[in-house]
């Protein structure tokens, strides 16, 4: 699975892309997120707050019960800030 | 026409090339974002604009496919920078054309209403204090639910 990180969550994580293999078990967006948050201060911190965390899955936003697959590209970042 | 890029863009040009030969237009509408030099009291040196590459061209064709649906329109553009911009310069342009202007007005608003809160742009300020993230405002949520249905 390719993950990529944006904005700020970019910054506190300190990499902008990278692939995981995630344990089974973690099928869905809401998992994933709670599986990353246990991977080191940076994530705990970027993650701390979920409600400014929003999640797209092959470049389309989707829900937190959106389900994962392994070749998924899942980006993770901050309510958007264009235009 | 979706464009996503870094360059400046001439905003006659731009809108000339929308209408060329298109001959039942009889109404133009467009909007054109700029950087302020103020946000809130700070004080902004410049902005630099990230995005998505690929899911920004995505989420704006979306956007502009939803329009068509919407409206009888007979020209969309939607054009959108990205990297690091000085107070004064142009960020975004949104047109659309119709043979009235009401299609014109509406598409064009709903275009930048629901580009500010679906495409993945983020804005990073150069303030006095040092470079800051933009929060997204509840305002702009207000304004693109104004046109969910």
């Amino acid at each position: 699975m390719k993950l990529l990180y944006f904005a700020w969550l970019r910054a506190k994580i300190g990499i902008a892309e990278e692939r995981v293999d995630p344990p089974a078990g973690v099928a869905t967006v809401a998992a994933l997120l709670d599986w990353l948050r246990t991977r080191g201060p940076g994530f705990a911190e970027a993650l701390k707050d979920l409600k400014v965390v929003r999640v797209a899955v092959n470049q389309e936003h989707v829900g937190r019960d959106h389900p994962l697959r392994p070749g998924d590209e899942v980006a993770l970042f901050p309510p958007v800030t264009g235009g | 026409m979706i464009r996503v890029q870094r360059e400046d863009f001439d905003i006659g040009a731009e809108l000339d090339a929308l209408c060329r030969g298109k001959t039942g237009i009889g109404g133009l509408a467009s909007f054109v974002g700029l950087v302020r030099d103020l946000a809130g009291d700070r004080r902004i040196g410049a902005m630099t604009l990230e995005h998505y590459p690929g899911m920004t061209e995505r989420a704006l064709a979306e956007i502009e496919a939803e329009a068509h649906r919407r409206w009888p329109l007979d020209a969309v553009l939607i054009i959108h920078r990205y990297g690091r911009l000085e107070p004064g310069e142009r960020i975004v342009l949104v047109a659309t054309a119709s043979a009235h202007r009401q299609a014109a007005f509406d598409g064009c608003q709903f275009l930048i209403d629901w580009l500010k809160t679906k495409a993945p742009f983020w804005k990073l300020e150069e303030t006095p204090e040092g470079p800051r993230w933009v929060d997204a405002q509840a305002s702009d949520d207000t304004a693109a639910e104004r046109w969910s249905r």
